[in-house]
């Protein structure tokens, strides 16, 4: 019996979320009695998989298969269900991604799990009671969900637990095979195409977002929200209605009918708190809001506020980052 | 060509969520439902596909009580050509899946097409099993969508950027935006929408996986703290600290 984790690496890094995930799988082990094993999907480092063990994995596998690089959603499956059946794991926890998701879902059917995605704390385990709290309502509310069956996948929401560091452990990284063939590759992308990204920092993954709304009056003012965002080692969001007239691209739009996001601190730049806009964005730790209607909905949301027009806040802001660092 | 697109039905997006007073079911009272809004641009490229191929057929499917038939007709209003609901309450995720994939294998569909996921439950999986138990590949989220004959050409997010993947049919695949403008009903619509065959069939497979036990309410905020215009750059020490967060 173990935990497995599916770790997701780019550019040979393990992604942020990922650490978190490794994190809490060892968390569960450990409340289990057991050990936790990560399986590392996309472009991965044998040094920073190593590392793991400050997460508090034991064993690393890595399969070298070249076309594993790339997401395929066929391969995926097979390599981590290989992986979970050598291991005997009970658990599987991976990110609550466009990867874990596509790939969590396959597995509880192949392996015949139950399934919580969206979760955002440790289980609760009592006894055979296996509980989870997940995000529910898109950001509204949260549920209590319990596991049956003795196999269950966990896919947990980025953002909403810390990943530990224990410097100096190191995790054993074991070469693995599932023996992909190339049927297994049928459905692999014919081309990829990543955006740039403002200073690197994915939306998703970001520990900090500065998000703009039509109060930004055109796309032309964006600079005033990247320079700050810059300042801060932040990513960029916005409103839907912005991304809708195309002033701001489509995966920048944060909301219910968008991506929901919870980093440690998300600034609002003139949007005005729609429900729908809440809901996508209030599991955020802390909300600053600016904007210059002292009744928008927004500060009834936010932490801290400023009354005010973000063409004159915003470079103060910028400002006053700078002269911190 | 044979759509079979599936819709959930979930209370509007300004619904604020409240539930019974022992935390074990959403509080239905007062609550608008409308069809998830990610499904209608599943049911939207179906129509448009089905008109640019100048063939084929597109049925809607919901797993759910009879509550829900509004909001099929509705889709039946907006341009699909039947209607199938699976009689029951969808129990979870899992449930549903068993519920679609049965009846797409029944009804040899050749496009299975989703929403990315629920606004209600924020599963994010339905796609994904309903492509495994058929034993066929699974396309999500999906932002775009072209078919041309039986090959289907799509753009797949990932985080950070997007994959180009193309797939035979059959396929699922769940949709997002900017694939489509969602259309609304016409008045012609809704008048042809009533006479629509709607089949109400009974649940089949295996029970549930998953079971609520109980829901809350986010914790509430403290209230907002306010800094003078003036003095915006309070703001930022207060950032480094008091909240700690930069
Ligand atoms: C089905 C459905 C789904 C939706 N999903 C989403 C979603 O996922 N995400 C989302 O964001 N929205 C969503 N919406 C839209 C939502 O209802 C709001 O319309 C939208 O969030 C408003 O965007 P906004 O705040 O940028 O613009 P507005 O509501 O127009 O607000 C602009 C704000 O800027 C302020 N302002 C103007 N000038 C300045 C200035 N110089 N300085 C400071 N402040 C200024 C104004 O006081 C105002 O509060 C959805 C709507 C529907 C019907
Ligand atoms: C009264 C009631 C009780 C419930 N109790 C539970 C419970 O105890 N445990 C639990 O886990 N869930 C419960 N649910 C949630 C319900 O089972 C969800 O519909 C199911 O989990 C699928 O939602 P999802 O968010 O996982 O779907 P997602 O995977 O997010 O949905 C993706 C896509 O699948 C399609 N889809 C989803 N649901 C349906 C549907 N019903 N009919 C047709 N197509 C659909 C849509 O195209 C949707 O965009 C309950 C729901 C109701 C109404």
């Amino acid at each position: 019996m173990s935990v497995l984790v599916v770790v997701e690496c780019a550019d040979g890094e393990v992604k942020k979320s990922s650490l978190e995930v490794a994190s809490y799988g060892a968390d569960v082990a450990a409340m289990l009695g057991t050990t936790a094993t990560a399986i590392a999907v996309g472009e991965a480092n044998e040094a920073n998989l190593a590392k793991l063990g400050e997460q508090g994995i034991t064993k690393v596998l890595y399969d070298a298969e070249p076309r594993l690089k790339d997401f395929v959603n066929n391969a995926y499956t097979k390599l981590i269900a290989t992986a979970a059946e050598q291991e005997s794991a009970k658990i599987i926890v991976l990110a609550n991604s466009n990867i874990g998701a596509a790939v969590g879902s396959r597995l509880s059917v192949r392996l015949k799990t139950s399934l919580a995605t969206n979760v955002v704390e440790l289980p609760k385990i009592s006894g055979d009671q296996f509980t989870v709290k997940r995000g529910a309502f898109s950001g509204k509310a949260f549920s209590d969900v319990v596991l049956s069956g003795d196999r269950k996948i966990i896919a947990v929401k980025k953002n909403s637990t810390e990943a530990k560091h224990e410097a100096g452990k190191t995790a054993e990284v074991a070469s693995f095979s599932a023996q992909l063939g190339d049927a297994d590759f049928a459905d692999a992308p014919k081309q990829v195409v990543m955006q740039d990204q403002a200073g690197g920092i994915l939306l998703p993954e970001a520990d900090r977002v500065v998000s703009g709304g039509r109060g930004m009056k055109g796309p032309e003012n964006w600079g005033l929200i990247e320079d700050l965002a810059k300042a801060l080692g932040a990513a960029t969001a916005c409103s839907k209605p912005v991304s809708d007239v195309d002033w701001r691209p489509h995966h920048e739009h944060v909301g219910q009918t968008g991506i929901t996001v919870s980093p440690n601190l998300y600034i609002a730049c003139g949007i005005s708190g729609a429900i729908q806009h809440l809901a996508g964005v209030n599991s955020s730790k802390v909300i600053v809001v600016i904007n210059k209607d002292p009744e928008a909905p927004f500060f009834k949301a936010a932490d801290y506020g400023i009354v005010g027009d973000v063409f004159d806040v915003l470079p103060k802001l910028t400002a006053a980052v700078k002269a911190l660092n | 060509m044979k759509f079979l697109v599936c819709i959930s039905n979930v209370p509007d997006t300004t619904t604020k969520i409240a539930f019974t007073p022992d935390n074990k079911e959403f509080n239905k009272a007062g609550v608008q439902f409308v069809i998830n809004p990610w499904d209608e641009y599943a049911l939207t490229r179906a129509i448009e596909l089905k008109e640019a191929a100048g063939s084929g057929t597109v049925t809607v499917l919901n797993v759910g009580q009879a509550d829900t038939e509004p909001n099929i007709r509705k889709a039946l209003a907006i341009g699909a050509d039947d209607a199938i609901r699976v009689d029951a309450v969808p129990q979870d995720a899992y449930f549903v899946a068993e519920q679609i994939a049965a009846i797409a294998k029944e009804g040899a569909y050749d496009v299975i097409l989703m929403g990315k996921e629920s606004i209600d439950y924020n599963g994010f999986q339905v796609h994904g099993m309903v492509g495994e138990m058929l034993g066929i590949p699974t396309v999500a989220p999906a932002m775009k969508l072209d078919m041309s004959g039986n090959t289907a050409t799509l753009e797949r997010e990932i985080e950070g950027g997007k994959e180009i993947v193309s797939v035979n049919t059959p396929f699922v695949a769940s949709c997002q935006q900017p694939m489509c403008e969602p259309r609304i009903p016409n008045m012609r619509g809704i008048m042809t929408a009533r006479t629509k065959p709607l089949k109400v069939v009974p649940a089949v497979g295996e029970p549930a996986r998953t079971t609520v036990a109980e829901y809350a309410l986010p914790p509430k905020k403290q209230g907002v703290k306010l800094i003078d215009a003036e003095n915006a750059g309070e703001l930022i020490k207060l950032l480094r600290n008091e909240a700690k967060v930069i």
